[in-house]
């Protein structure tokens, strides 16, 4: 019979080595991805991948320029709507929302947080799409302002709420109006989380496809008008991925590459927004 | 002025989502005055003669986020007490950020892994040894073509991990140290120390974060329908293709024909963002008893 | 009242940076700041009663401030001290549940009277807290001149030198005037805090309000601060709440004893100290309480 205490040190000692086996596993996935991104994508990649726009269908070559192109248009878009307005909202969450008011748009922005992007999509459709007539890169932009309105919101909420409060007094017993120190000493102090808590945004909107399924729709030719379909990344690794040729499937591999590789500036800039500022001080 | 600015902007988000419920009732109306209940429950998806029944789509969409969560929750779990309590100091800062990268893959990209890597693994080391062992039960009959309720639940599980992750652990790091300090204190082993004093205590929170996370894989949308195979049919072998809410959506919207058809789709998005709405809501419930009403898992990308 | 030392050396500088008579003080017209008259600065409380939601924390205090005097207030934790000083700029309705019966006369004029606008009360009423709080995004230039840009644009050379002079007064300006243009808190502590008081006195307000403002600092920057407090009045009255009862006596002119948010005793510092008229002060003092 095993002594007790050598059985829960034992025990410590398993438990302790199937959480980390757990772990593992669970980014097992990501180092697979990853690994099989580069593998197959990389080889594809050329200057004329950048460059040119697809091919015809079953013809070789051919590469996704309307795709970068329409991706930087719409998010770019989508960033110009939702951005400012996210920002306010969040400011107004950590500067007035103590009421009722406040606590009613804090509910709704999870709530629209956690809204399936599909969802929002049609939502785009029937507002934009359906009334003109057509798709259109701004339908799609829309759509992806709608999405990260409440994710910037509550980011924004959070990084304001951190500036301290003898900040706000210092400010305040200077006589600046409330307004005036809410601008230039909260959210100014504020700044560099709000702009992380935006770039962070924009990485994730620049891969959603479903919301962009029926605004945006996705266009085999160069176009840059924001009333026309528009193709981007996502639509494009879609439609190439679940297409029935082989050089299809390459160049789907190669544009997620790109893809994941935009996602992945976004977020690492970010970061270093952050860091940056901190490391000055 | 400045406070009425920032009022405007506030304001957006419950006129949006005004706008959307009102928007997904007004177009699902036909059909939900047409089907009524029936459309809960019954199978028959025909838009040649007009009849919809979504029973197919909303089992698909429940068994396979009951299949994701299944596989997530332990591997999050993991993660979250491996980053909290186990995890030597210089671990923790490059793992976290691993895990984040999980999360900000776009689906899309999910869906291709899966189509070309995931399912040719499933079909040839997994499925045959699964259907060796366990055919005989109802859950692993038919014969496997790759495109599955498994493979949609096995994706789903990967892209959910880093979410339940994220805010468990969020929720672990709430807990107070003198929790943790007065077990290790009366001798309890670290495991113990876990166990009995820090997961009973976060416990709501940590269910909470598997609610989250069970509400982001009811609507994911581009990776499932990549890979769960697009049919209507109510099967309980996980080897057969499915079909989730979400996808149908995304597969016939573009080609819904009729006005009927297009409503019947509207009415299958109302019901997905009713039972999000429900479940979404029931997680922060949860969550903000433990971490306090902050914006928890709105970092992790 | 305690002589004033006019021969004393800041600390830290020389000759040339000592501070220069009042005379050549005053403003020139339509210049920098609120024309000021010699005798500004008088601020007085009548039955002053501070309240949060239903419970009283100061309990209707008269007290006067005479012009160019340093006033200490002391008393143990918690009896009001700092929150009867937030009421003298306004500061204390922006607590949660706080408000307050009777006057605070600035120079005969009550600033809780209905047309008075808190914002301006604060610009002619400075305040310096326990902890330094110099703004993390800004400069030591940008800091000081905070309280400048409120309400009027000014020629960046004018702020410069208001700026200038404001430094000085706070006895900063040889240590910082190389490094302006740098974030305000690659400074010590000590120096943070002057940097309050110089960005507290830029606007040239009439009345110096300062919390426990040695409270966070070594022995070092707490002396350099006190010195400063004997310096600075000749420009501003000033109301110095403090812990400290060592510090009251080395520093002010008058001294107000608070107990449960009541004012129980005060007078000249000296007298006070030496031969208190009631005995719980003399208890206080004594360290036989609080």
């Amino acid at each position: 019979m095993i002594p007790r205490v050598v059985r829960r040190r034992l025990t410590s000692g398993l438990m302790t080595g199937v959480v980390t086996a757990l772990c593992l596993l669970a980014v097992l996935p990501l180092v697979f991805i990853f690994g099989d991104l580069i593998a197959k994508g990389a080889s594809s990649i050329d200057w004329a991948f950048f460059v040119e726009n697809p091919a015809p269908a079953g013809e070789s070559g051919g590469g996704v320029a309307n795709a970068i192109v329409g991706t930087g248009i719409v998010v770019g878009l989508a960033a110009l709507i939702g951005l400012p307005v996210g920002i306010g909202a969040g400011v107004f969450l950590a500067e007035y929302g103590g009421g009722r008011l406040g606590w009613t748009v804090r509910y709704v922005a999870d709530v629209l947080n956690g809204t399936p992007s599909i969802v929002v999509g049609i939502f785009a459709w029937t507002f934009i799409v359906k009334p003109v007539g057509h798709f259109s890169a701004l339908a799609g932009s829309v759509a992806l302002a709608v999405l990260i309105v409440p994710m910037v919101a509550r980011t924004t909420e959070e990084m304001v709420r951190l500036v301290p409060h003898s900040l706000r007094e210092a400010a305040l017993a200077l006589g600046y109006p409330r307004w005036r120190t809410s601008l230039t000493v909260v959210v100014r102090g504020a700044l560099t989380g709000i702009v992380t808590g935006g770039m962070v945004g924009v990485a994730r909107i620049a891969g959603e496809t479903a919301p962009l399924l029926f605004t945006a729709l996705g266009n085999l030719n160069f176009s840059v008008h924001v009333a026309q379909p528009m193709q981007t990344l996502s639509l494009q690794i879609y439609v190439y991925a679940t297409g029935p040729f082989d050089e299809w499937h390459r160049l789907a591999w190669a544009a997620a590459l790109v893809l994941m590789g935009l996602v992945l500036m976004l977020a690492i800039v970010a970061r270093r927004v952050t860091r940056s500022k901190y490391a000055s001080r | 002025m400045y406070r009425a600015v920032l009022t405007g902007f506030a304001l957006t988000l419950p006129l949006l989502m005004l706008a959307l419920v009102a928007e997904l009732v007004v177009s699902a109306w036909p059909s939900i005055a047409r089907f009524r209940g029936a459309f809960l429950w019954t199978s028959t998806w025909d838009p040649v003669a007009e009849v919809y029944g979504a029973a197919p789509m909303i089992f698909g969409t429940l068994v396979s986020a009951f299949l994701a969560l299944l596989l997530a929750v332990p591997l999050a779990l993991g993660v979250a007490i491996f980053l909290t309590e186990l995890a030597p100091k210089w671990m923790r800062q490059p793992v976290a950020f691993l895990v984040e990268l999980l999360a900000a893959i776009p689906s899309v990209v999910y869906g291709l892994w899966g189509i070309f890597v995931l399912i040719p693994f499933l079909r040839e080391q997994v499925a045959p040894p699964l259907k060796a062992v366990l055919g005989w039960t109802p859950f692993f009959q038919g014969v496997f073509y790759g495109n599955s309720m498994l493979a949609g639940g096995i994706i789903l599980a990967i892209m959910v991990v880093p979410y339940i992750a994220a805010v468990s652990r969020e929720v672990l790091l709430a807990v107070p140290g003198s929790q943790r300090e007065a077990a290790l204190g009366l001798g309890a082993t670290r495991w113990e120390a876990v166990w009995s004093a820090v997961l009973p205590y976060g416990r709501a929170g940590v269910i909470g974060a598997c609610m989250l996370g069970l509400g982001r894989a009811l609507g994911e949308t581009m990776a499932v329908t990549m890979v769960i195979g697009n049919r209507h049919d109510v099967s309980l072998s996980v080897l057969q293709p499915g079909y989730t809410m979400a996808a149908a959506i995304a597969n016939e919207f573009a080609e819904a024909t009729t006005d009927l058809y297009l409503s019947a789709l509207f009415e299958v998005g109302l019901i997905l963002f009713v039972i999000t709405v429900i479940v979404n809501g029931l997680a922060r419930l949860l969550v903000w008893r433990v971490a306090r009403g902050a914006a928890v898992g709105s970092k992790a990308l | 009242m305690r002589a004033v030392d006019l021969g004393s050396r800041e600390p830290g500088a020389g000759d040339s940076d000592a501070v220069p008579a009042l005379g050549s003080r005053l403003p020139a017209p339509d210049a920098l700041g609120p024309l000021r008259e010699p005798d500004s600065g008088r601020l007085a409380t009548d039955r002053l009663t501070a309240l949060f939601h239903r419970t009283a924390a100061v309990k209707e205090v008269s007290l006067a401030f005479p012009p160019h005097t340093v006033t200490a207030i002391i008393g143990p934790s918690g009896c009001g001290k700092s929150t009867f000083l937030r009421c003298c700029n306004r500061m204390h309705e922006l607590s949660d549940g706080g408000w307050v019966t009777g006057r605070v006369l600035l120079d005969d004029v009550d600033i809780y009277d209905g047309t008075v606008d808190p914002v301006q009360v604060r610009r002619r009423v400075g305040m310096v807290f326990q902890r330094p709080t110099p703004f993390p995004t800004m400069s030591v230039f940008d800091n000081v001149a905070a309280g400048l840009r409120v309400d009027r644009r000014r020629a960046r050379s004018a702020t410069a030198e208001t700026v200038e002079t404001a430094l000085r007064q706070a006895a900063l300006w040889d240590e910082v005037k190389d490094r302006l243009d740098r974030s305000a808190l690659d400074l010590s502590g000590g120096q943070q805090q002057r940097l309050c008081i110089a960005r507290a006195v830029a606007p040239r307000p009439e009345v110096l309000l300062l919390d426990e403002p040695t409270a966070s600092l070594d022995p070092a920057g707490t002396q350099r601060i006190e010195e400063l407090c004997r310096e600075l009045k000749r420009d501003y009255t000033i109301v110095i709440v403090t812990h400290n009862m060592q510090q009251a006596a080395r520093v002010s002119d008058f001294t107000a004893f608070f107990y449960l948010g009541e004012l129980i005793e005060h007078g000249p510092t000296t007298q006070l100290f030496t031969a208190p008229r009631l005995e719980q002060t003399e208890a206080y003092i004594t360290g036989r309480f609080g």
